[in-house]
């Protein structure tokens, strides 16, 4: 089970409380009317399946009932860090494959999963890149 | 009873809404009946009174809940003035007044919960909506649809780690704590509002799933559900 950071009821729950909502990130075209078929399709049904890094939405279903957004590795699972609705991530594909160069454990913020703190909190400060 | 006092017309409150009183009283023809009513007819619910118990879980029915939503500074000024108390600003905050009886509860950044009294939640609506006027926000009288059942007792603490996810130890869950988390796989608000009590909101419709659940959990130490006569 994952333990979660929920932004806005500023702990750590249980997995169980949430539920994830696919990516996040997706922009309403501001004119549906004048968007062609093909990207409104694109808009509707399209969704990003990387290997690594992923923004993905979630909501606390059984807490406070808010959507946040999660930066994880789909490879390995690893919860990066979590952030209000209408911020952007602070971890990116490009940064974590900086960070991964310099032999960062994991990123500032903190120990989003099990096994993810580090034994020193010196490695979980920010890294310039 | 007059229907002017159980149902109020917008300009009579302030020109937001019109709002009726979901508890009339008996001379309206109207028998309340509890989240738990089923759970009695079967006989799981039983009156208040007896012996107390290593655990003691009573119902606290025909309370008046109300959900609060809009921005924190504009209700606070409201709640300040019509309830005495100031609206919990930091997540997971739970306030009483200074009797115990009336209580704000942080739910989530614009959404407030407050529980008063049976009675009291039709009259505080009105003066609410009264006193915040055009401001955006909105109040539903949930009351309807959840009930409160309060534990207490030496074992109430352990019982609570066999059913819900939450960490309610001391360090987890203070006096002043309300956190809506997992209890046996449904949804509860738990509350702390004292150091002997905890609180259990839960909704109607899993309320009788929550009484057997509670019954179950709680046989080794001989627990009860009470509840008040309707």
């Amino acid at each position: 089970m994952f333990h979660i950071f929920c932004p806005y009821c500023q702990e750590y729950r249980e997995e169980e409380e949430f539920h994830p909502s696919g990516q996040a990130h997706i922009e309403r075209p501001a004119e549906p009317a004048s968007v062609s078929d093909e990207a409104w399709g694109d808009y509707l049904f399209l969704r990003d399946n990387p290997r690594g890094i992923h923004h993905e939405m979630w909501v606390h279903r059984l807490g406070c009932r808010k959507f946040f957004n999660i930066t994880r590795d789909t490879a390995s699972y690893e919860i990066l860090e979590t952030y209000r609705m209408g911020e952007q991530p602070s971890i990116t594909a490009a940064s974590a494959e900086v960070r991964r160069e310099q032999g960062v454990q994991t990123a500032d913020g903190g120990w989003q999963t099990v096994g993810a703190r580090p034994e020193n909190s010196r490695l979980n400060e920010e890294t310039p890149s | 009873m007059s229907e002017a006092r159980s149902e109020a017309r917008p300009e009579d409150n302030g020109g937001n809404a019109a709002t009726f009183d979901a508890h009339p009283g008996a001379d309206a023809g109207v028998t309340p009946e509890s989240p738990l009513q089923w759970s009695r007819v079967q006989g799981r619910v039983t009156e208040e009174g007896g012996a107390a118990e290593q655990i003691r879980v009573v119902e606290r029915p025909f309370l008046g809940h109300l959900v609060l939503r809009g921005g924190a500074i504009t209700l606070d000024e409201a709640v300040r003035a019509e309830l005495g108390v100031s609206l919990p600003g930091k997540p997971l905050g739970l306030v009483l007044d200074a009797e115990g009886s009336r209580s704000v509860q942080w739910v989530s950044p614009d959404e407030w919960l407050v529980i008063v009294p049976a009675g009291e939640e039709f009259e505080l609506e009105n003066r609410l909506r009264a006193r915040l006027g055009d401001a955006h926000f909105a109040i539903v009288n949930v009351g309807g649809g959840q009930t409160l059942l309060e534990l207490s007792g030496e074992k109430a603490r352990e019982l609570l780690m066999k059913s819900v996810t939450y960490d309610v130890h001391e360090q987890g869950l203070p006096v002043g704590k309300a956190v809506g988390t997992v209890f046996a796989k449904t949804s509860v608000v738990l509350r702390r509002p004292s150091e002997a009590r905890f609180e259990l909101v839960v909704r109607r419709s899993f309320a009788d799933y929550c009484v057997r659940w509670l019954l179950d959990a709680g046989r080794e130490y001989g627990l009860r559900v009470e509840s008040a006569s309707p």
